[in-house]
């Protein structure tokens, strides 16, 4: 697949990869230091929209619950950190294993179920570990949880909040190559096939169930990277962050960005935020004090996107879906 | 004629057969749709299941694939009491089939298609970096079993630009990719000009050699020029089995069956 | 035993509540294959609308007549605006519009009536207590809840069972070719069934008004608990809704009621409390992963 170096997507692919790569430089050069905090947030939430890209996007399981990996990895973290246990080296890995085994759990019982069945028991099992961390009185219940974040004596200061940013950009940059290749390797043709062709790809031989159920794994592991670096981000974690319109505003992210497509989980994440900063100013011109209500424009925005722009920015950029 | 059922008839030379299925029994509350049957398919033979519609033709694939779950009875295949087993269990043993609505995978091209077949009986997939695109093994046995259905020439086609011979070829290239023992073929012919189905009729003629068919077709000049034996399912029973003249002459399958043809 | 009766009461008229929000979904679900998280909307819509009625009209009745008619016109309209469009959609389509439509009935909601909650008065004619049996008295409001809301189901059971336009709706359900065949007007029977689930769901937002309170985004919550209603029950079971329905009510008041008690013979009084309603929710998703798993299409719904 060869195409021209300079085509639109190329361009505003590494546009936004250089603009993000030098947020905190130009953040400070203009003295905006707000907007490294929401930088910060785009590129963990596009983590996490590369991580539901992966079943919804390359699997086509339309998963609704997929902020529950924000709270467990984020919760892990939380709950070491109130324990005493500060050290990076060992929160992160416990975390993520915290999560591999919630995916894989969830997985293997939602996996069984197709369709609105499939849609509906995933953002149960979401509603499940929201309610449980509210019940958690001695992490903090429904008021959350303020925690110091993580700790890697000697490598990293994750306070200094442009060491963080970076840090954040870097495991996207890795994510976004990771998933890039993933969807071309023999696994993702599977997933890609199983998408298209359920019962087609069991005929060829492929126990699809396995390969679905490792693909949540795999999403699951890098939902709950961004649960870990979400939770470092603002050293605080609440069942707010995984409540289930998180888990729907990963699906618009995704959709907006454009489902299946390397890029499209950046692209949309970076849309999704740059509309809720741009809409609010843009509304309170027309009439001070409407910015307070601009979902009163994102939500028919999104119902226009999936009626008629299911492509999302991606398919505008020229991307195929893989 | 019923003794024609019994594979004795054939005498003492026959090979043990490929695929066989001892007295399979389907229900869907109150309809009996597979009512008994034992048929079987030995290597390098043509075995034609025909019967009007709502036979249960499609019910008994669907049993011999491993999407339906039979009531009793058992299915054996390669040696193996394989009842149970999943159906990517049983393609990873041999069995191939061919969809009777055509079921490839639209939104990739033919090659990938074949590709994924081929992929299918190469190990494990849980391969998560290297492209498929550029992995030879997998392309240059894709093309050659595109060459062989004659679809060399459109191997980068999406499978949905394709027209329906075409996909209906795609199908077959598909099926064979895993060098199958046995293929179930559902209605190959269906929906094909008489050219495209004669040229089909002379590939499944030489590939018989490689293995071994049970095919459900509507098709009677088809069936009657590939078969070796014909079985004849009437509303989930069999009521003949035998050589294509046996079957010609038998004046049950003529009533309910042919009869129903010609008129 | 008396305060289990009462509590037991408690369960049946949640349940009926939550059965009316889930028999407009499930009938959406199963006719027109319609995934509707929007469904809240009308919900908490309902009980605003007869929050105006009420303070209007000064008459809870009055206003409640009133408020229904209403909701039906706005079923009607957001049916004939997002939702036509939507049935032909896969479920992903359906899932991003309704959610975009749930923001903008919050924020609609916020911009007509302020984001400050509405209360609704308990009509004086029903202020009182009953006895439901002697010496057990229950809030005559709540009982009166129970009684519409059976009647509700009754009719509606009816309704499916007996009419023409039930049988058109089981017919949908179990096959929607089948009823375009028939010859029926389908936009308009899904333009009716549309309006009919709304009005329910408006019902149900109205009647627990002087119960709860009338606020933003109080459809979300029970929307939700609605969709495990009808996952439990078999989407497009109007019987298994009701079913589910009541398995619902029952294991969340239990939590309510007697969890907090089981739970101080072993924990600080203050971390049960705060720990039995979480603990009452988490066991109706289990109960939902379980169904599922032993029934992956639900308890009536129909097999794949």
């Amino acid at each position: 697949m060869s195409e021209p170096l300079l085509s639109p997507r190329v361009l505003v692919t590494a546009l936004l990869l250089a603009v993000l790569a030098a947020l905190p430089l130009l953040t400070q050069a203009f003295d905006q230091r707000y907007l490294l905090s929401v930088g910060t947030r785009i590129v963990i939430w596009s983590i996490a929209a590369v991580s539901l890209n992966i079943i919804l996007g390359y699997g086509g399981l339309v998963s609704f619950g997929h902020a529950a990996f924000f709270g467990i990895g984020g919760y892990a973290v939380g709950i070491l950190s109130a324990e005493g246990i500060q050290n990076g080296w060992v929160q992160w890995p416990v975390a993520l294993a915290a999560s591999i085994l919630w995916a894989a759990l969830v997985g293997a019982l939602s996996l069984r179920t197709r369709g609105v069945y499939f849609i509906m028991i995933t953002l149960a099992f979401a509603q499940l570990v929201y309610y449980l961390a509210s019940g958690l009185e001695a992490y903090g219940g429904d008021d959350g949880l303020n925690i110091s974040r993580s700790r890697f004596p000697g490598l990293l200061d994750l306070r200094d909040k442009a060491t963080f940013y970076w840090l954040c950009f870097a495991l996207l940059c890795a994510s976004l190559w990771f998933c890039g290749r993933l969807a071309h390797s023999r696994f993702g043709a599977v997933l890609r096939g199983a998408r298209s062709n359920e019962l087609r790809m069991q005929a060829l031989g492929f126990p699809v169930f396995r390969y679905r159920l490792v693909a949540c794994i795999v999403a699951g592991a890098l939902g709950g990277l961004a649960g870990i670096l979400l939770a470092n981000e603002g050293a605080y974690v609440s069942p707010a962050m995984m409540s289930w319109v998180k888990s729907g505003d990963l699906i618009v992210i995704v959709v907006l960005g454009g489902i299946g497509v390397r890029f499209g989980p950046l692209y949309g994440a970076v849309a999704f935020f740059a509309l809720e900063e741009l809409l609010k100013p843009a509304l309170d011109l027309m009439h001070k004090g409407w910015g307070e209500y601009w979902q009163i424009v994102f939500g028919p925005l999104l119902v226009l996107i999936a009626l008629y722009a299911r492509g999302g920015i991606a398919s505008l950029l020229g991307f195929r879906r893989a | 004629m019923r003794a024609a059922a019994s594979p004795r008839c054939w005498g003492s030379v026959v090979p043990e057969p490929l695929l066989s299925t001892d007295r399979l029994v389907k229900r869907f509350g109150g309809l009996l749709a597979t009512d008994n049957v034992s048929i079987d398919v030995r290597p390098g033979e043509i075995h034609a299941l025909i019967g009007p519609n709502g036979a249960g033709k499609t019910t008994l694939i669907g049993q011999l694939t491993g999407n339906l779950a039979p009531d009793s009875g058992t299915i054996r295949f390669a040696g193996r009491d394989v009842t149970r087993l999943p159906t990517h269990a049983r393609v990873r043993l041999g069995l191939g089939r061919s969809f009777q609505i055509t079921s490839v995978l639209r939104e990739f091209s033919a090659i990938d298609n074949v590709a994924l077949a081929v992929q299918a009986h190469d190990g494990h997939s849980f391969r998560f970096l290297r492209d498929v695109r550029r992995d030879r093994k997998l392309r240059e046995a894709a093309q050659r079993g595109l060459d062989a259905v004659g679809l060399g020439a459109r191997a980068a086609a999406e499978a949905s630009a394709l027209s329906h011979g075409e996909q209906r070829q795609l199908e077959i290239a598909m099926a064979l990719a895993g060098e199958p023992r046995l293929l179930l073929l559902d209605e190959p012919m269906a929906g094909m000009g008489v050219e495209e189905s004669q040229r089909l009729v002379a590939f499944l003629q030489a590939l018989k050699s490689r293995c071994g068919m049970l095919l459900i077709e509507h098709d009677m000049d088809a069936v009657f020029a590939l078969a070796d034996r014909i079985t004849v399912l009437v509303y989930g029973r069999i009521i003949a089995s035998g050589t294509p003249d046996e079957i010609r002459a038998h004046p049950e399958v003529r009533q309910a069956y042919l009869g129903e043809e010609t008129a | 035993m008396d305060y289990l009766l009462i509590q037991v009461l408690n369960g049946v008229q949640l349940g009926l509540l939550m059965f009316l929000l889930a028999a407009g979904l499930t009938l959406t679900f199963g006719i027109m294959d319609l995934v509707n998280l929007a469904h809240g909307s009308l919900y908490m819509i309902g009980a605003y609308i007869a929050w105006t009625f009420v303070t209007w009209t000064d008459s809870f009745v009055l206003g409640a007549l009133l408020a229904l008619p209403a909701t039906f016109a706005l079923g009607v309209a957001v049916e004939a605006v997002v939702m036509r469009r939507l049935y032909a959609r896969d479920h992903l389509d359906q899932v991003l519009a309704t959610f975009g439509l749930i923001l903008f009935f919050n924020e609609l909601v916020r911009v007509i009536w302020g984001p400050a909650g509405k209360s609704i008065a308990v009509p004086p004619f029903l202020s009182h207590t009953i006895e439901i049996l002697p010496g057990v008295p229950y809030p005559a409001y709540r009982f009166a809840l129970i009684v519409v809301g059976a009647a509700v189901a009754l009719l509606l059971a009816w309704l499916v069972a007996r009419t023409r336009l039930g049988m058109l709706i089981r017919a949908g359900a179990s096959n929607r070719r089948m009823i375009a065949a028939l010859g029926v007007n389908i936009e308009l029977l899904f333009s009716l069934v549309f309006g009919l689930g709304a009005v329910f769901a408006g019902l149900a937002g109205l009647m627990a008004a002087p119960i709860s309170s009338v606020k933003i985004g109080m459809g979300d919550d029970i929307l939700i608990l609605a969709f495990v209603i009808i996952v439990i029950g078999g989407i497009g079971s109007i019987k298994g809704a009701f079913v589910a329905a009541m398995v619902v009510g029952q294991i969340d008041i239990v939590g309510r009621a007697f969890l907090p008690e089981l739970l101080k013979t072993f924990m600080p009084p203050a971390s049960a409390s705060a720990a039995a309603p979480a603990i009452s929710q988490v066991a109706i998703y289990i109960v939902m992963a379980g169904v599922l798993v032993w029934r992956p299409t639900g308890l009536f719904g129909q097999r794949a």
